[in-house]
């Protein structure tokens, strides 16, 4: 590597990160240099670590709850909420904008740190200002409009301009273009750097390596927790080479053991959707899956490879009876023939389950016992005059506490007390009694520790051995390659590739994943 | 509500001089009626049901009135009375001691033994933990004795209340719908985790919807007994019930966030809040000092169970 041509002035440097998790090691060891006035860019697989690092930075997990230190210009600090760092002049944007869609852009802008004197707001100053802010991210609306009448491209610069009334220094955009167009990406970008000839120094965290070879002037990769490299871009090489070197760096891991062997034998076809499109359902000019169209037989795992943000959870939830979007047009045929769904017990009846990839939220009910969930969503079996059969509830949810190895006191055991891998298996056991065909798996390993992943694995592998339609959709590129016969490949809500993942690479894949196609 | 429906019953059963089960069954289709337009506003349109039902209360309160030109009605004939106020007494006559409700002390006995002994029999089937058997009757013998001795005293008094009667059909019955019925889980499920339980197949609105009929007829009943004991309509009737009835419930053991709490706790807490209510009116307190007392306990109940909750997340 060349030696970097300015002079070594590091703006932050965090040493030796450590940040647990109850029964996971979010990040280990950590360490991360940031020079003034450069943008440095963070890359890595979802869950590698990048916003709990950018949490530990911002204050968001309190000094004391993780080990290492943090440098600012030099000094330690300490920060022990949100208010703390800002006030040092580092604010982050969130991928979700935490803007409220119902006030003006002027409220927004300077909300929390409002333009008064004892206590009343003068507004006059307050438009004043916000448009003098405005001029210098490059928006030009009126400062009362309210901001929920504007594109996601604009509230993002309305952010922006938040972050410079803050006085920021050091601004982290995690994931700013996910959700933007082209057009507004490249706006985006462009401000960055004007923002760095004014002196803010710039984090962005971004899956979009196109876009990191164009604007960073430096890169970090993370991967399980742990710094891989900082790469200098501007170190000679070309942006295809720094790219490759990046992916190299995000998903290169050993895979040797993690996935259990299995025998594959492929039956007819199960499921398949043709021209499949959802609309978010409050921005109805924003497309979230785009004529997508896939199949699965019987006896096959696929993957869905995408990354965040591409529209891969939309995808299930909308085909699971409709459970997220609007405008959904396509067609869903079960054995061949189209099927209608309209809501989910439709989808439960056609034989189709899936499992949430956030189990807390979407999956359990958490203040009840492993028995009840286990039996919530198959409850009609039980009962089949109305009334459930309450020993056989329990005789059924034994089963499956001991077919799938379900660590739990007993099954009149609360499921918040569980581990995430023992509550993963009960929201598997749940869609099993229903006896699916198909079972689509939303991040089935999320948040779970390499012991229960193997066990997650062994029973997918299990499920196809009997002849059900799998369909994973994952963002983990191993899992992704060790699991799957047939991977395909989702980036902005389209289809970008279909693979046979005997002949896949993980890098190959990545380059499929982060194809930005035209809209 | 509880005034509304007491109301119709009342101008069915005094003004026009209907049969008194007319009155009853008019103020039922009132109260499910009422739960279906309250239902629609929640459930299909989708209004919180903090707003319906605080409308509703203004609503019904103003249509009682007009239903009743403002006035108490009374008095009920004495088949109406009976409801609240009767007592099943010297159907199989007695000396001194009404043998009927012994009767009916003894049936609900056995009824609750061999209950117990079925469902023992039917988890031994399943090859599931049960207690041992020495254990198990002293168990049930204990809760007979509870049972007969509670008739016994009924039966040297003037024998089974008839609301009694009603309350322990509800209970059982209500009790058999929350636990173990279909729809019963989906209400829990809802509770528990709404957006868990649509995934699940639950259909959310259609629960939603059922429920309020369901809770119009509870209220329905509510009226009618209480028009029934006070032998009036009033149109002030059941001022401030909606208090009690949560109270009763958070006592009982429900959660703000929902998802739990049983039929026998609700009435665990209906009865502490009752007894409290009728001691201090026993005693002779104030009004104003009753409600303030009342006001504190179910203060205490919900943060009881906040304490409670905050407690059992701090354990993990």
């Amino acid at each position: 590597m060349t030696v970097r041509t300015h002079v070594e002035d590091p703006i932050l440097q965090m040493r030796s990160i450590t940040k647990r998790f109850p029964g996971v090691v979010a990040l280990s060891d950590v360490s991360l240099t940031v020079q003034r006035g450069e943008i440095h860019a963070i890359c890595g697989e979802n869950g590698a670590g990048k916003s709990t690092l950018m949490k530990v930075l911002s204050g968001v997990y309190p000094a004391g709850s993780y080990d290492g230190e943090i440098l600012l210009e030099g000094e330690p600090v300490s920060f022990s909420g949100i208010n703390d760092s800002e006030a040092r002049g580092i604010v982050i944007i969130h991928q979700e904008l935490a803007l409220v869609p119902h006030l003006s852009v002027a409220e927004n802008i300077f909300l929390g740190n409002e333009q008064s004197t004892a206590g009343v707001i003068n507004w006059h100053e307050t438009n004043v200002k916000a448009v003098e802010l405005m001029e210098r991210v490059g928006l030009r609306e009126n400062p009362v409009t309210p901001v929920g009448t504007l594109g996601v491209g604009k509230q993002q610069l309305i952010e922006i301009a938040k972050a410079l009334s803050k006085n920021v220094r050091l601004l982290i955009l995690d994931e700013p273009t996910a959700a933007l167009n082209d057009d507004d990406s490249e706006h985006l970008l462009g401000l960055i750097r004007d923002l760095r000839e004014e002196g803010v120094t710039c984090i962005i965290i971004s899956h979009k390596l196109g876009e990191i070879a164009a604007v960073a002037d430096s890169t970090t990769v993370i991967r399980d927790g742990s710094t891989i490299e900082t790469l200098d871009m501007h170190d000679g090489s070309t942006p295809e080479q720094t790219t490759a070197r990046i992916i190299r760096g995000m998903v290169g891991r050993d895979m040797e053991h993690m996935y259990p062997e299995r025998e594959v034998e492929i039956g007819e076809e199960i499921f398949r959707i043709e021209d499949w499109h959802v609309t978010h359902p409050t921005q109805p000019d924003r497309v979230v899956v785009d004529g997508a169209s896939l199949y699965v037989r019987a006896g096959e795992v696929v993957g869905i490879a995408g990354l965040m943000g591409a529209g891969r959870t939309e995808l299930a939830m909308s085909v699971f009876g409709r459970s997220w979007g609007r405008e959904i047009t396509g067609t869903v045929s079960m054995h061949g023939k189209p099927v209608q769904i309209r809501d989910v017990s439709d989808a439960i009846e056609h034989g189709i389950a899936y499992v949430s990839e956030d189990r807390k939220q979407y999956g359990l009910n958490l203040i009840e016992d492993v028995r009840r969930n286990v039996t919530a969503a198959g409850l009609k079996k039980l009962a089949p005059a109305g009334w459930v059969n309450a020993n056989e509830e329990i005789a059924v949810a034994e089963r499956y506490r001991s077919s799938l190895n379900i660590k739990s006191p007993s099954v009149l055991s609360v499921v918040e007390k569980l581990s995430g891998g023992n509550q993963q298996k009960v929201v598997l056991s749940k869609w099993l009694y229903t006896e699916p065909e198909l079972l689509i798996l939303d991040e089935p390993t999320r948040g779970i520790d390499v012991g229960a992943k193997f066990e997650i694995y062994s029973i997918i592998n299990e499920l196809a051995a009997a002849g059900k339609a799998i369909l994973v959709i994952s963002s983990e590129l191993p899992e992704v390659l060790g699991l799957c016969d047939r991977i395909y490949t989702l980036s902005v809500g389209r289809i970008t590739g279909e693979v046979d993942a005997a002949e896949a690479t993980q890098e190959g894949l990545m380059e499929l994943m982060t194809k930005e196609t035209d809209r | 509500m509880v005034a509304f429906t007491g109301a119709v019953s009342a101008v069915v059963v005094i003004r026009e001089g209907m049969p008194w089960w007319v009155g009853v069954l008019a103020a039922l289709i009132t109260g499910a009626l009422v739960g279906v337009w309250q239902g629609f506003w929640v459930a299909v349109v989708g209004i919180p049901a903090f707003i319906v039902t605080l409308a509703g209360m203004l609503i019904f309160r103003g249509l009682t009135m007009q239903t009743l030109d403002n006035v108490s009605l009374s008095p009920f004939p004495s088949e109406y009375q009976y409801i609240a106020g009767g007592f099943l007494n010297g159907l199989l006559g007695g000396p001194g001691y009404d043998v009927f409700t012994l009767v009916i002390g003894a049936l609900a006995a056995v009824g609750f033994a061999w209950s117990q002994w079925r469902n023992r029999m039917r988890k031994l089937e399943y090859r599931q933990p049960v207690e041992a058997l020495w254990l198990f009757a002293v168990r049930v013998l204990l809760v007979a004795a509870i049972i007969m001795a509670f008739a016994w005293r009924l039966a040297n008094a003037r024998g089974t209340p008839v609301v009694l009667i009603l309350l322990a059909a509800l209970v059982l019955l209500y009790g058999f719908v929350t636990q173990r019925t279909v729809f019963g889980r989906h209400i829990y499920a809802m509770g528990g985790n709404l957006q868990a339980a649509k995934l699940s197949g639950v259909k959310t609105r259609r629960v939603n919807f059922l429920l309020f009929i369901n809770m119009g007829l509870l209220a329905a009943v509510a009226g009618i007994v209480y028009s029934a004991r006070s032998n009036s309509a009033q149109p002030g009737a059941g001022f401030m019930f909606e208090l009690d009835a949560i109270a009763a419930a958070f006592i009982g053991g429900a959660a703000v966030t929902g998802g739990v709490g049983k039929v026998q706790g609700a009435i665990i807490g209906g009865l502490i809040m009752a007894v409290m209510s009728n001691g201090m009116q026993i005693m002779g307190i104030d009004q104003s000092t009753q409600n303030v007392v009342r006001g504190v306990v179910l203060v205490l109940a919900v943060a009881f169970d906040v304490w409670n909750k905050k407690r059992a997340t701090a354990d993990r």
